[in-house]
C-alpha cells in the first residue's frame, strides 16, 4: 500500500523524536551514544527523524531513506556529503570534531536535520 | 465562435460537447482537463485559427517520465512512458516540437538515459529537454544529462530559442538548491535571462519551461522557486508569456496578470495534492486508475490569438 498514504504514523514519531532530541539536548548524556555504535536517522516521508541528534565526538551516524523517492545527506558547510540514496539505502559518517552540524537532501532543500557533536 | 466551420473528420475524432466546453474555455481563459483531448484540443486550434487565417502551431509537454521507477506506484515507468510517447506519435496532426520539463530519469544512471532518449525518439519529433532534480545524481552531478541533451546550452544548460514568432526560455532550477529553500535559478542565469529578454518586442509570446514550478503551490514540500520573482519581473512587460512546469506530478494553474502558469502530469505515477498527505512522494492509486492520472499536455498557438490553449489528455483516453 501507498507509504505516502500510510506513513502518517512514522511522521507523528518523528515529530516525536523531535521533541525527545529537544529534551536531550539540555541532558546530553541520555542522547550521547558510545562510539561506534552511533544513532540512526530515519527517512520516512521527506522528514530527517529525529531531526536533531546530539553525539559525542567519535560517534558514527547512519541515515536511512525509507522512502519510494531518492535523497541525499549533505552538510550545510559541505564537511560531509552522501551519494544518491534509493530506498533502503544507507549513509553514515563519524564526527571527528565537535560543534553543531546542518544538513538537508540537495534534492529536496525543504529537508532539514542537524546533529550536534560534543567533546567526547 | 458557435459557427466556426471546422473538418468533419475532428468532429468524428473529438465529440462536440468535449469541443464546446474547449471553446467555453477559450472564452474564460480556464483551464480544461479532458480526457478526449488530443483530438479535440486540435479542433479548437483550427477554429480558433479560422477568422483570421494565421498560421498557428502546436508543441506537446511531457514530464516526469521517471525511467527507472520501479515501486510499487507504478512497477514499469519505462511503459507508461513508451505509452504515451506512442499518443503523441499517433496524433493525426504532428506538434511542431515536444518539450520534456525534466526529471526524465530516476536516478540519472546511464542506462535510463539510454532507455528514455531510445523511447522519446519513437515520438519522431524533435525534443528539447530540461533536468529534473532526478537528472543531476550522477558523480558529475548533471554532467550526464549535460552531455547528452545540454549541446549547446550554458551554464547549468538554459537556453532559449525562437519559433514561429514565438520566444522559447528553457531554465534550469534544480542545481545549487541551498538548505531549507526550494528550486533556485540563481544570479548567473538570471542574468542571462535579463539579457535574453533585453530588447524583444513586448508584443512577442513568450514561452518559458523549468521543472519545478516557478510559482510557489506549496511552501512546506518545496514546491516553488525561490528566486522566481526576479524571472517574472523580467517577463511581466510581455503581453502573452505562458509558463510550463513539472515537478509536482499534476496539473495546477494560475494566471497573474499576462503570465499564465501550468504545471502538467507525469508520465510515472502520480502525487498527492500539496498539503493533503503526509508529504509528496509516488502515490499509490488502484491499478485501474493509474493511467487516468498520467498524461501529456498539448499547446496550440495561434497567432494573433490568446491565450496559448493548453489542453491535458490522460493515458486512459
Amino acid at each position: 500500500m501507498s507509504k505516502t498514504m500510510f506513513r502518517a504514523g512514522a511522521l507523528a514519531l518523528a515529530l516525536a523524536g523531535c521533541a525527545l532530541t529537544a529534551a536531550a539536548i539540555t541532558t546530553p548524556a541520555a542522547a550521547a551514544a558510545p562510539a561506534a555504535a552511533g544513532p540512526t536517522v530515519n527517512i520516512d516521508n521527506f522528514v530527517f527523524g529525529p531531526a536533531a541528534v546530539t553525539v559525542t565526538v567519535g560517534t558514527t551516524v547512519t541515515w536511512v531513506n525509507r522512502d519510494d523517492i531518492p535523497h541525499t545527506v549533505v552538510a550545510d558547510d559541505k564537511s560531509f556529503k552522501s551519494k544518491v540514496l534509493d530506498t533502503d539505502e544507507k549513509f553514515s559518517f563519524t564526527f571527528t570534531k565537535p560543534g553543531e552540524f546542518g544538513y538537508f537532501c540537495s534534492l529536496h532543500p525543504h529537508m532539514t536535520g542537524k546533529v550536534i557533536v560534543k567533546a567526547a | 465562435m458557435s459557427d466556426h466551420d471546422h473538418d468533419p473528420d475532428e468532429t468524428s475524432t473529438g465529440d462536440r460537447r468535449g469541443f464546446l466546453k474547449c471553446m467555453a474555455w477559450a472564452g474564460t481563459g480556464a483551464l480544461w482537463t479532458m480526457s478526449g483531448g488530443i483530438a479535440s484540443s486540435i479542433s479548437l486550434g483550427q477554429a480558433m485559427a479560422a477568422p483570421a487565417k494565421p498560421k498557428g502551431f502546436t508543441f506537446l509537454q511531457i514530464s516526469d517520465s521517471h525511467v527507472g521507477f520501479n515501486k510499487p506506484a507504478n512497477p514499469d515507468a519505462a511503459a507508461t512512458y513508451r505509452e504515451a510517447v506512442a499518443k503523441i506519435a499517433a496524433l493525426p496532426q504532428k506538434p511542431d516540437f515536444i518539450i520534456h520539463t525534466g526529471d526524465i530519469t530516476q536516478l540519472s544512471k546511464a542506462q535510463e538515459f539510454d532507455d528514455a532518449e531510445q523511447i522519446i525518439k519513437g515520438a519522431g519529433l524533435q525534443v528539447f529537454h530540461v533536468p529534473g532534480e532526478h537528472d543531476m545524481l550522477d558523480e558529475g552531478a548533471g554532467k550526464a544529462y549535460l552531455d547528452r541533451f545540454g549541446k549547446g546550452t550554458q551554464g547549468a544548460g538554459w537556453y532559449s530559442f525562437d519559433h514561429k514568432g514565438v520566444h522559447f526560455v528553457a531554465l534550469i532550477n534544480v542545481v545549487n538548491l541551498k538548505a531549507g529553500g526550494m528550486g533556485s535559478l540563481g544570479p548567473d542565469q538570471l542574468a542571462w535571462l535579463e539579457k535574453d529578454l533585453a530588447g524583444r518586442p513586448a508584443s512577442q509570446p513568450i514561452v518559458v519551461f523549468a521543472h519545478i514550478p516557478l510559482w510557489t503551490v506549496y511552501a512546506d514540500w518545496g514546491w516553488g522557486t525561490d528566486d522566481a520573482q526576479r524571472a517574472l519581473g523580467y517577463l511581466k512587460r510581455f503581453g502573452s508569456v505562458t509558463v510550463l512546469n513539472g515537478h509536482i506530478h499534476q496539473i495546477t494553474q494560475k494566471v497573474e496578470g499576462n503570465i499564465r502558469f501550468h504545471t502538467a502530469r507525469s508520465t510515472a505515477f502520480p502525487q498527492p495534492v500539496g498539503g493533503q498527505a503526509p508529504s509528496p512522494g509516488p502515490l499509490k492509486v488502484p491499478t485501474e486508475q493509474l493511467h487516468s492520472m498520467l498524461g501529456i499536455t498539448t499547446a496550440s498557438f495561434v497567432r494573433g490569438s490568446e491565450p496559448i490553449a493548453l489542453v491535458d489528455a490522460t493515458l486512459a483516453s
